[in-house]
């Protein structure tokens, strides 16, 4: 292999080895660490942010961003169990509905108008918000999940693992042969390639981009949902600022931000890194969750350093 | 659909051209009057000085850090990491306070500008994406401010407090000093070299490059300048208060930096830069949440306002872009 092919697979598979390599180190260094008990807590704990983050991988491949999945996930969240009342169907579907409305709208604003991704998700993330405190009387009303089977849905256990861990699986699996076996994830990496060169080509653009930010909503407000179901009540406050988590674990995971580049297993890794890392700290002991973000600032910092070097030894070569 | 992909501006620009080119260069000032007349005639108390004065403190280090937001928005950038600047700067200046205010400023205002320096040397040095670069400082930098003062904590010091809450005139310090500093970044932006020098890069870097400007070295400081910027505005936020509080000072404040940027029609493509109209949007935003409480309405309702206020700015401003 020479230096490109080398960096090359240091920028796909990179995230893999590192989140191997912490996990032994960790192991060596804390009794504790290695456990059942706290593998299954990270992976709990991870799935939900891994949902939001493999739509986030789309719209990222895409050359876009989507700042508004941590209000589509609060908001998913009180959706859900809002919905709850009226049983499991209107529970799941209510917030996927709403959320997925969001996403649609946006896709369609930025694929017509052609205005910043960046924009007019902020404008979502804003106005996301507010709509998710109008329907909880300004944040001050938390509905409980009112519904048996939605709740078991967000506790329920199967081989010590709770289900959303399974559903984070299966979705994860149908995003990869969605992105690496399809037309449309094809036409994905397309226009974060090369957009006018896409468009020249054939490629369906603001079709593509529309469906991509459809799903990325679609998938905040199944977290939120499944989140609800966890925690039994639509809890308001939790999830703002969220959208950044989830862009630091798909850059960690190493989808360039320019686009055109990237894949789910990373993603899945860089939510795993992050929540690895995080009970890391914990083992640690007397450390503060401010001390965990300087960490985490750190390695983010580190990562994107280290992705821009190996792309610029892909180029060379 | 496929036809959208080819879109341009020109089939608008023809048909309302002057129309346009109004809303783009005076819209926010204009919404700004109409505000300001709904509210002398509807809102009770509204022109109340008292009333004027908290609207202006409050605005304040939106003002000060949407100053630098806009020159990095210029090059074509985004500064994530000024809300957690904003709190390193009030751990620093708590911290220090016991050689005296003076000396506590200056150590705050420099922590702010080595965050922006290592924020610009990511993006200049390293070409690192301006938005990863400042989003792993907002992470770190607020966890840092964290460890340094892990709460909330009161000072006494009387010449920190003074300059949070004395007037001249009538008017807050703070106010006049946000004034002082919107006529520098003018005068910057429009009369120096450097200022030409941001502008000519956010157009086209490689132009600039090819042209010999010394492009790494003023995205440098121009993130270097918005770090300042940001610290000095957590510092006259921590004297108001008259305390320091790292844990929420400044928090999503890049939001309503950005937003005041953009709604004063600087666009996301960088290569130019509107000073005052960016402080009239951070103005706007202020005035349009006030009114919206004044009359009563819910919070809820001034999110989704103003989420249509960006949309519709970013569309008016849109069109001179692909023009």
């Amino acid at each position: 292999m020479n230096r490109g092919q080398v960096s090359r697979v240091l920028q796909q598979h990179g995230a893999v080895m590192v989140l191997g390599v912490v996990v032994i180190v960790g192991s060596l260094a804390f009794d504790s660490f290695a456990t059942p008990g706290n593998a299954v807590s990270v992976v709990v704990s991870s799935s939900f942010l891994a949902i939001i983050a493999i739509g986030m991988t789309f719209v990222i491949i895409s050359g876009g961003i989507d700042l508004s999945v941590g209000s589509l996930f609060v908001l998913g969240g009180v959706l859900g169990a809002y919905g709850s009342q009226y049983g499991l169907v209107v529970a799941l579907l209510l917030p996927l509905a709403v959320c997925g409305l969001v996403g649609l709208l946006q896709g369609l604003v930025i694929a017509r108008t052609g205005m910043a991704p960046f924009i007019v998700t902020l404008a979502g993330l804003l106005g996301v918000r507010g709509l998710m405190l109008a329907i909880s009387d300004e944040g001050a009303t938390t509905y409980l999940v009112k519904d048996l089977a939605f709740a078991e849905l967000g506790r329920g256990q199967v081989l010590g693992l709770s289900y959303p861990v399974y559903i984070t699986i299966a979705l994860s699996l149908a995003a990869m042969v969605l992105l690496q076996r399809t037309g449309f994830g094809q036409n994905v990496y397309a226009i974060g390639g090369n957009e006018q060169a896409a468009a020249l080509m054939g490629v369906p653009v603001a079709r593509t981009k529309v469906y991509v930010y459809l799903m990325s909503g679609l998938l905040a407000g199944l977290a939120g949902a499944l989140n609800a179901a966890r925690l039994s009540s639509g809890v308001t406050i939790l999830g703002i600022g969220l959208e950044l988590d989830v862009i630091a674990a798909v850059v960690i995971g190493g989808t360039l931000l320019t686009g055109g580049a990237g894949g789910i297993t990373g993603t899945v890794a860089g939510v795993l890194l992050l929540g690895v890392i995080q009970s890391l700290i914990n083992q640690v002991g007397n450390l503060t969750s401010a001390f965990q973000q300087v960490v985490s600032g750190l390695f983010l910092a580190l990562v994107v350093v280290a992705q821009r070097l190996l792309s610029k030894a892909q180029r060379l070569t | 659909m496929a036809e959208l992909t080819t879109r341009g501006g020109g089939r608008v620009a023809v048909l309302k051209p002057r129309v346009f080119a109004w809303v783009q260069d005076y819209g926010v000032y204009a919404a700004v009057l109409a505000l300001l007349l709904f509210n002398v005639l509807f809102t009770p108390h509204f022109l109340d000085a008292s009333n004027f004065r908290t609207q202006l403190v409050q605005v304040t280090p939106i003002v000060i850090v949407s100053l630098g937001m806009a020159l990095v928005i210029g090059t074509q950038g985004i500064d994530l990491s000024v809300g957690s600047a904003m709190s390193l700067a009030a751990a620093l200046v708590v911290l220090y306070l016991g050689y005296g205010w003076l000396p506590a400023l200056v150590v705050a205002v420099l922590g702010g500008a080595l965050v922006g320096a290592v924020g610009g040397a990511l993006v200049a040095y390293i070409n690192v994406q301006p938005i990863v670069a400042t989003l792993a400082l907002l992470v770190g930098v607020r966890g840092l401010a964290n460890v340094l003062v892990p709460q909330l904590v009161e000072f006494r010091n009387p010449d920190l407090i003074a300059l949070g809450s004395s007037s001249v005139a009538g008017i807050p310090v703070i106010v006049l000093i946000a004034a002082a500093l919107t006529l520098v970044v003018m005068f910057v932006v429009r009369r120096t070299t450097f200022g030409r020098q941001v502008v000519a890069i956010g157009g086209n870097r490689s132009a600039s490059e090819l042209s010999g400007l010394p492009v790494k070295r003023v995205l440098l400081i121009v993130y270097v300048i918005s770090g300042l910027l940001a610290a000095l505005a957590g510092v006259l936020a921590t004297a108001r208060l008259q305390a320091s509080d790292p844990t929420s000072l400044g928090l999503f404040i890049e939001l309503s930096a950005i937003t005041a940027v953009v709604v004063g029609g600087t666009p996301l493509t960088g290569g130019r830069i509107r000073v005052l109209s960016t402080v009239m949007g951070a103005l706007l935003m202020q005035l349009l949440a006030a009114t919206l409480i004044k009359h009563n309405l819910p919070q809820s309702w001034t999110q989704m306002v103003q989420a249509v206020i960006i949309l519709a700015a970013v569309y008016a401003t849109r069109e001179r872009a692909t023009r």
